[in-house]
């Protein structure tokens, strides 16, 4: 009792502290993700729970038609997703961080340009292009039937062979201003004695790239490439706003988590059937799977590639 | 004798300096196409938001005609912008808000008191630092509807407060370690208790911690889309975005009011990152870089 007390009066402050976060953590985040892996074991009617499941849901998912096609149909353009955006930061958006980092005249303006779509909301990026690429009336479509050039006006957005890349590059318009971001503040925390020791051996400016400022960027590129996957694997507002919920057209655009979506409050696009929870948390729980593996990977590849100065 | 020699050195040095201003010329003009690209839609934007929609389709590059607020004014009424925006404000601030409140404090305790739960605690707040909340939507939802806050402000601050709360302690954290010791003994021999210290001395002494901690995270929040949407249904508490996505996709055909209110959306964002960019991207850098 005694001790007890003494116990408490030596460490109430630690309570008061770590009270408040670990209730709205635990509450709001921690459970959701963990009761989620639940979730996707039982067989459910509307939101009401019924009996244990086992693993019919991921059969349905991946094994039953209409899902198994969505679900590796929405699976590859995730991967196509992430490759495509993966490939322009780590080649444009690196060079442009290199060269930013020269800091010459008028580059602090091209820093601010860059990073300003980034401030927009998705909702925002996703209809000003919905209107920039209209075929008849986009400023796109107009500027090149003004430039002669009408032949190469096609609804980007529409048909199948373009939709999925359309809406990439679109997104990478809004997100590519964080890369570079990021990779700048990495190239200017090099110190200068690399860069003039490289010089004095003789180093060319692209040896000194290759040699000196690239290896010790890596740390910033595997961090960057963790963030865009687990982002672009989350994707959802760019598709919903621009493609509808189904990802038009006929599924061309579609995502892990339009498909999650839609089979988890039902389809108002097509009047579908209503949601199916269960079926739902499969799909939610092998995209945490995917996002888990591959971030506590490239975890520890950072952390190994780590450099102090 | 000496001639060819030297000239031939002239010749050589005069090449590089050529060939460096070739360089410097070419990196001007490709930086320059690219902020076109990245500019100009947003000044086309801009400039759109002034035209009626007639005069987008017959001239969709010129300067406007009159530069009229009309549009904007009912955009304003019309889509009931006001009331979107005194929602957006007070839920990013009052996750802001929650955010610090409750992050700090375990900050405090997780960098300077060593305790048996230590090592614990700091991996279960680290543990959710790259899993997106989004993927435990569905509990997320049932809990919210459960407790009765569904179509409330409340579902979504304490959504965002506590998937902040990971990168938050984290960084905090980092900051609170390089305090030092001598400040907190001093302040105890003056009698302040644990609560007192981390309050009146500690906690200002991070306030670039707390700083980066907001900036980090104001902007996912005031841009959210996806939360709004699951959670609110009333036009109440909407959002801007969950607001202007359902405004725009009434008036799609008319461009003029979907661009105004494309412009009044991005609005308070814009004017906050031109006013401070270089404090804003200070602090996206430091919980880049850190985290």
């Amino acid at each position: 009792m005694l001790h007890a007390r003494r116990w408490w009066r030596r460490h109430w402050h630690l309570f008061v502290f770590l009270t408040p976060a670990l209730v709205v953590y635990g509450a709001f985040m921690a459970y959701p993700l963990l009761s989620s892996l639940t979730y996707s074991v039982y067989e459910w009617d509307g939101f009401i729970r019924r009996g244990f499941n086992g693993l019919a849901n991921f059969v349905t998912v991946l094994t039953r038609w209409p899902y198994n096609e969505r679900f590796w149909g929405a699976m590859s353009h995730n991967v196509i997703f992430f490759l495509v955006t993966f490939a322009i930061q780590t080649t444009l958006g690196l060079f442009v961080a290199v060269q930013l980092a020269k800091k010459w005249r008028g580059f602090a303006f091209f820093q601010a340009a860059y990073f300003l779509p980034y401030t927009l909301s998705l909702v925002v990026v996703g209809f000003l292009w919905l209107m920039l690429l209209n075929p008849t009336w986009g400023a796109i479509a107009q500027g090149l039937r003004g430039l002669g050039l009408g032949d190469l006006v096609q609804p980007w957005l529409g048909q199948r062979s373009t939709a999925l890349m359309t809406v990439i590059l679109v997104n990478a318009w809004g997100w590519l201003g964080f890369p570079i971001l990021v990779y700048l503040a990495a190239v200017q925390a090099i110190p200068a004695e690399f860069h003039e020791a490289a010089r004095v051996d003789g180093a060319s400016p692209l040896q000194d790239f290759v040699y000196v400022t690239f290896p010790l960027l890596l740390p910033s590129i595997a961090m960057v490439t963790i963030l865009t996957f687990i982002w672009d694997f989350n994707a959802f507002e760019l598709v919903f706003v621009m493609q509808g919920a189904s990802g038009s057209p006929n599924y061309a655009t579609d995502l892990l988590a339009t498909f999650f979506y839609r089979t988890a409050f039902g389809d108002p696009t097509t009047g579908g059937e209503p949601g199916q929870i269960g079926v739902a948390s499969a799909i939610g729980v092998m995209m945490l799977v995917i996002i888990g593996v591959v971030s506590a990977f490239g975890v520890r590849f950072t952390q190994r590639s780590q450099t102090e100065y | 004798m000496a001639t060819p020699a030297s000239s031939r050195h002239v010749d050589a040095a005069e090449r590089g300096r050529r060939d460096r201003r070739t360089t410097r010329v070419a990196v001007y003009l490709f930086m320059t196409l690219l902020a076109v690209v990245f500019l100009y839609p947003v000044v086309l934007m801009v400039l759109t938001a002034f035209k009626p929609t007639p005069e987008i389709f017959r001239n969709p590059f010129g300067l406007p005609e009159s530069w009229s607020l009309d549009t904007f004014r009912t955009v304003w009424t019309r889509a009931k912008f006001g009331l979107y925006l005194r929602n957006s404000l007070l839920i990013t601030g009052g996750s802001a808000v929650l955010l610090l409140l409750t992050a700090a404090p375990a900050a405090y305790a997780l960098a300077r008191y060593s305790f048996r739960l230590r090592g614990v605690l700091f991996l279960f707040f680290l543990a959710g630092i790259m899993i997106p909340i989004r993927l435990g939507i569905l509990p997320l939802y049932l809990l919210m509807r459960d407790l009765g806050l569904l179509d409330t402000p409340f579902s979504l601050i304490l959504t965002y407060a506590a998937s902040g709360m990971p990168m938050s302690v984290f960084l905090l954290s980092v900051f609170f370690r390089n305090l030092p010791r001598e400040l907190e003994d001093a302040a105890r021999i003056d009698g302040c208790n644990e609560v007192q210290i981390f309050w009146r001395i500690m906690l200002p002494l991070v306030r670039p911690g707390l700083a980066a901690v907001v900036i980090v995270n104001v902007v996912p929040w005031w841009n959210d889309f996806f939360f709004p949407l699951l959670f609110i249904q009333s036009d109440t508490w909407k959002t801007i975005p969950l607001g202007m996505q359902i405004f725009f996709g009434q008036h799609l055909v008319n461009w003029s009011l979907v661009f105004s209110g494309m412009v009044l959306a991005s609005l308070p964002l814009l004017i906050i990152y031109l006013l401070m960019s270089r404090q804003f991207i200070a602090g996206l850098t430091a919980g880049a870089v850190k985290g």
